[in-house]
């Protein structure tokens, strides 16, 4: 880098905005697309897959209803069934649940704290990649009538060497070891993004509510994840080479899976409610036309329950015998994450009660969380009690529970956020009056389905059972279920229409249709590929509503390299001007070599051996570096 | 307050306030991401270890006898391997202070001798695998051993492939700037090394003598 | 969580005077009636809650701003006085949490509180099968059966539970809550019926493909009914007395019935599937999936699988003169 060069205080205007974006653009065709590093572009994908996965997990969740809809329905066999519901709680949590909330982080975290990519912009896009060939392992091997079938938790010893002979259980094993590579990867990249990246002046009382909840989700995701790959390669080995851990006759346990398992299990929930607590957050502010009330209680509050989250595990295992002074402390651990998760139910409806809420469609959605989730947060109160636990763990009270904190907790604020940012991500606007429709045919739809699986539980139908009896008399209440997942998968089709046609068709939105006031407003729609033509100086929480018309900014940047401005950790003061990495196919390259010997090691162990050549030139080629972004001061 | 569409335009009226130009490329330490990016992966790993060492005194806790039929293992390689360890530490630390001074001769030596030492510890491993005196697959015991010292392998492994590579670069055209700062963080993750093999000693070879 | 009780109602009349039922709301036992009185307890605490949650909620979506209004600006009284709400309202939900944790801690207590009774049982979880074995201090007088527990009323009997094969769960809602089968480990569970009836509960822990038709009957009857019942269980399968039923006897011990099945008294000596000294005299055969009669005997000799696929008895081959008497030969093993 020349000192010559040309900064971004010697242009300005569209020559700025064109040459910036010839910088930072994406090259044409196929390897192009292959080698970005434009985390917009990796965050668009990431997005694009989960949604994918979300409605391949709801088709299986629609079979499922199918054959549950009538006593002893011979629809399909008990051995298609397990695998249904294996890939349905599989896809849902490993496919769609984390990485959702990582995808958007990773689109909209950098244009949130105003910096032009995410950090280590290659190893985010291996991460996508890793997850994709994860997602399709797995699915492959569905389609292929060798998908798992011994559930999303895998329990031993049914998916040990002994009771679940062949590759099944393998994988979905190795699909987790993918899925958490990826995750962990992608964790990182937002931590550093956000320690690091934010624009001067985002102190850490002025990070927009989004960004906190993606970091403490982020580190949850940290501690969280190598439990259940430590689990998950654990029953591999188990299975392959012989040890083991697992197997009481020679010195394991089953019940140790249990606990790696659930000590993941549990953040696990989290991991996929906290990004959700930022979509809520976001919407609130904006459509009650007011800054968030309790700004650094909704932030404590997240970190309590990132930090509570992982001291709950155990009331999964309420009925396993454990010791009970052990599982009454955990009784306990589980009713008090009702706190933090209180306080920021009450400052949102705080922030609403003191602004002035517009009812579009995003607010609908986050409207229909408060209904669901509160009631499912309360069924899960129940459930913390050892006592009441022993009667509902395992039926379809359980199910119905889960399903409201995850679906009213997750999906319905990410379809409010889809709502929210469609006009950013594609610079067209939703349809409002879709959008209406799609909100109560999917509310109706969600309570129709679920309410009644609570019923179900108490009067006796256990969780994974692929057909009842007809005179146990559940008969009418499954069908009334089924029926009422076909409204909710509906209201999924309609979703699906109103995106695809707004996409082509929808009023153009402009860089702020919402007057909203954080950061990623301030870029065009969609943005360039540089995010913002100069780095935003922030003064406030709110630097669109504090500054509508004078943004104060960084000049000096360079125009002709990917120049980013670091920034210090706690008072983001303006640091450094480092280079980032340029487009490379190396990332990809690297995640098909990961593929090669994560896929590998199913059939041999010696897998890793070889396999860790061709990672290892992968890596290579991915870190040698680029004599022209060299040249420093 | 109006909601809807805007006419388009790329950013938003504003006014330049600061200036980045005199600010430096690069960093070390704390100041560059890449070293926050290195502690984050060293948390996972250790999260990593931290639980395989759960799991083993889980299975202690659950067998009450311990080690499970076998004597414990060997002290000997084992003990010469952390002795080689802690010795690393200096010229690891040398390779740190000198890659801050941009000091490229002193560095490319430091790094030579890093990487023979990351070679010399992956042998006295062989051998200590040998001594361990139980298999991977005799018992659940044998099992969490080979997990904890296998784990610890793939890190020694995984940085002394970075420490070659790193060496190699630093005899090209590239050994100057910011790879400077890459033989800092190197350098760091190697204490990460370090630090993660002395629970795992204890764990290994003392903790049997004692129950 | 609202409009529950008009459906529950509903749900716990019991169908048919000899189907088992299976709810968590029927108690008919101590233990459950526990159970069910905590979830009333709860579900009317927290439907309150929520209730109170969303009437607030509703109230908040009422515009309180001037349209202009900045949206940065604050009023430092309503920020302080909604500081206090919020406050009372942390509070008041501490408040619930805590006495739950109480009631819950309280109704363990309870719950887990082992009284001694007479009768000691052991139930062995298999895919997808009940074992169980009556305890006794005599020898002579043990003896196992499967998919049926009787038990004597108004006593509290304990039943050690251990796997098989891999993790299942002992579930009779109406009596208790549940308990995991684990291999390589024990646990308990005490059963108590109030009055004489049939409850059945199921499997509740995902244990393979035959998961959902792994059912089981306690049939709770006065003390002498179950002695009655006991001694005879306690004895050998009487031999036929008619050459119809003998000859079903010669079918069974010559096919391979008798590698996994035992009939005492008789050379089939199998350990791996149910014992079937008695079958006749149970109410369902294939745990609890078929109502034991002749029709659904032969036919589940001849096509277990059409029945439960996946189940470990295979499809026996059989001559079309041979279904009748061997059928007529179990059913008799009362």
């Amino acid at each position: 880098m020349s000192p010559d060069e040309l900064r971004d205080d010697q242009v300005d205007g569209p020559e700025l905005t064109a040459r910036l974006a010839k910088t930072w653009g994406t090259d044409k065709g196929i390897i192009g697309a292959l080698s970005t590093v434009d985390h917009k572009v990796i965050g668009r994908r990431f997005i694009a897959t989960a949604i994918l996965f979300l409605f391949l997990g709801g088709l299986s969740a629609i079979l499922m209803r199918m054959q549950l809809a009538l006593p002893e329905n011979r629809l399909m066999g008990p051995d298609f069934y397990n695998q249904l519901f294996t890939m349905h709680g599989t896809t849902m949590m490993f496919l769609f649940g984390v990485p959702i909330g990582e995808a958007f982080a990773v689109y909209l975290v950098p244009l949130m704290v105003g910096t032009r990519n995410i950090a280590f912009p290659r190893l985010n896009a291996y991460a996508y990649y890793v997850y994709v060939f994860g997602g399709l392992l797995i699915w492959v091997a569905f389609v292929l009538n060798i998908g798992p079938d011994v559930g999303w938790f895998a329990y031993v010893p049914l998916s040990g060497p002994e009771y679940s002979p062949g590759k099944r259980a393998d994988f979905w094993a190795q699909m987790i070891t993918f899925t958490e590579v990826s995750g962990i990867a992608v964790a990182i990249s937002v931590i550093v993004t956000v320690f690091k990246f934010r624009a001067p002046g985002m102190t850490l009382d002025r990070i927009p509510l989004f960004v906190w909840a993606e970091l403490i989700n982020s580190f949850v995701i940290i501690f969280a994840l190598p439990a259940v790959v430590t689990a998950s390669a654990t029953l591999m080995m188990d299975r392959l080479v012989g040890t083991h851990f697992f197997n009481p006759a020679e010195g394991g346990d089953a019940l140790l899976y249990q606990h790696l398992f659930w000590f993941f299990g549990h953040p696990e929930v989290y991991i996929i409610f906290l990004p959700a607590t930022g979509w809520v957050s976001a919407i609130v502010v904006t459509f009650s036309r007011r800054q968030a009330f309790g700004y650094i209680a909704l932030v404590l509050s997240l970190i309590a329950t990132g930090f509570l989250s992982f001291g709950l595990w155990v009331h999964h295992m309420f009925t396993t015998g454990l010791p009970q002074l052990g599982a009454s402390f955990f009784t306990a651990s589980s009713m008090l994450i009702a706190i933090p998760n209180g306080i920021q139910i009450f400052c949102w409806i705080a922030t609403l009660w003191d602004g002035r809420p517009v009812f579009r469609t995003p607010l609908l959605f986050i409207v229909g969380f408060f209904f669901i989730f509160v009631a499912g947060g309360l069924s899960g109160i129940m459930l913390a009690s050892v006592p009441l636990d022993t009667q509902v763990h395992d039926t379809f009270f359980v199910v119905a529970h889960f399903h409201y904190v995850l679906i009213g907790g997750n999906v319905f604020p990410l379809i409010g956020a889809v709502y929210y940012w469609f006009p950013k991500f594609t610079g067209r606007m939703m349809s409002e009056r879709l959008g209406k429709w799609h909100f109560w045919l999917a509310f109706i739809g969600f309570n129709a389905t679920f309410f009644p699986m609570h019923i179900l539980g108490l009067m006796g139908m256990p969780r994974r059972v692929y057909t009842y009896l007809p005179e146990m008399g559940w008969g009418s209440l499954n069908l009334f279920t089924s029926l009422g997942a076909a409204l909710f998968f509906a209201s999924f089709v309609l979703f699906l229409y109103n995106i695809v046609s707004s996409a082509r068709r929808g009023a153009v939105a402009g860089p702020n249709p919402w007057n909203a006031g954080t950061l990623e407003w301030a870029s065009a729609s969609p943005p360039r590929p540089q995010n913002f033509d100069r780095i935003p100086v922030v003064t406030n929480r709110e630097p669109l509503w504090a500054h509508r018309d004078d943004l104060p900014v960084v000049a000096g940047l360079s125009v002709e390299n990917r120049e980013q401005l670091v920034t210090t950790v706690t008072d983001a003061r303006a640091d450094l001007r480092e280079t980032t990495p340029e487009p490379s196919i190396w990332p990809f390259i690297a995640a098909i070599a990961t593929a090669i010997l994560f896929i590998g090691s199913m059939f041999t162990p010696w897998a890793l051996v070889w396999g860790s050549v061709p990672l290892a030139l992968a890596l290579m080629g991915w870190f040698w570096p680029k004599p022209s972004t060299e040249d420093e001061r | 307050m109006t909601l809807g569409p805007q006419p388009d335009n790329a950013m938003l009226p504003h006014r330049v306030v600061m200036s980045a130009r005199s600010m430096p490329g690069y960093a070390y330490g704390a100041r560059s991401p890449i070293w926050w990016g290195t502690v984050g992966f060293a948390v996972a790993e250790g999260m990593g270890f931290a639980i395989a060492a759960a799991m083993y005194f889980y299975l202690v806790f659950i067998n009450g006898n311990w080690p499970l039929s076998a004597p414990p293992p060997d002290l000997l390689w084992s003990s010469l391997f952390t002795v080689v360890l802690l010795a690393s530490i200096w010229p690891n630390q040398r390779a740190k202070r000198d890659g801050e001074r941009e000091d490229l001769a002193s560095t490319r030596r430091n790094l030579v001798i890093m990487s023979l030492f990351g070679v010399v510890l992956l042998v006295i491993r062989v051998f200590e695998f040998g001594t361990l005196h139980v298999r991977w697959d005799q018992n659940a015991y044998g099992s969490v051993v080979w997990l904890l010292l296998s784990l610890h392998t793939l890190h020694v492994l995984t940085d002394l492939g970075d420490t070659i590579v790193l060496t190699v670069l630093m005899f090209t055209r590239h050994g100057h700037g910011k790879r400077f700062s890459d033989v800092g963080d190197n350098a760091f993750y190697w204490y990460f090394v370090v630090a993660s093999w002395l629970p795992i000693y204890v764990i290994i070879y003392w903790f049997p003598r004692w129950w | 969580m609202r409009r529950g009780r008009p459906f529950l109602l509903l749900a716990v009349l019991p169908l048919g005077g000899c189907q088992g039922w299976q709810s968590a709301l029927d108690a008919q036992g101590p233990a459950a009636r526990t159970l069910a009185d905590m979830f009333w307890i709860f579900l009317a605490i927290l439907a309150m809650v929520w209730l109170l949650t969303m009437i607030i909620l509703v109230l908040s979506l009422r515009r309180r701003r001037p349209a202009d209004a900045d949206p940065l600006a604050t009023n430092p009284d309503t920020e302080r006085r909604m500081t206090v709400t919020i406050s009372v309202a942390v509070g008041l939900t501490l408040v619930t949490v805590l006495s739950l944790t109480g009631l819950s801690y309280a109704a363990q207590k309870v719950l887990f509180a082992r009284k001694d009774g007479a009768l000691t049982l052991l139930v062995t979880g298999q895919q997808w099968w009940w074992e169980v074995t009556y305890e006794d201090s005599q020898p002579s007088r043990v003896f196992t059966t499967a998919n049926e527990i009787h038990i004597p009323v108004g006593e509290p009997v304990l039943i050690k539970l251990e796997a098989g094969d891999v993790i299942h769960s002992f579930w009779v809602p109406s009596l208790t809550g549940k308990m995991d089968l684990i291999p390589g480990r024990q646990n308990q569970i005490q059963i108590q019926a109030d009055r004489p009836g049939l409850y059945r509960g199921q499997c509740a822990e995902f244990c393979g493909l035959q998961h959902a038709h792994m059912g089981l009957l306690v049939i709770a009857e006065t003390k002498e009914d179950f002695e009655r019942w006991r001694d005879r269980q306690v004895s050998s399968a009487t031999p036929p007395s008619d050459s119809h039923r003998q000859r079903g006897m010669e079918i069974f011990l010559s096919k391979p019935c008798v590698m996994c099945h035992q009939v005492r008294g008789t050379d089939a000596g199998g350990k791996v599937a149910p014992d079937l000294t008695h079958v006749g005299s149970r109410r369902y055969i294939a745990a609890g999936t078929l109502e034991t009669t002749r029709g659904n005997l032969a036919a589940w000799i001849l096509d277990p699988h059409g029945i439960k696929p996946g189940v470990n008895m295979p499809a026996v081959r059989l001559d079309p003169d041979e279904i009748q008497p061997l059928a007529d030969y179990l059913e008799g093993l009362k």
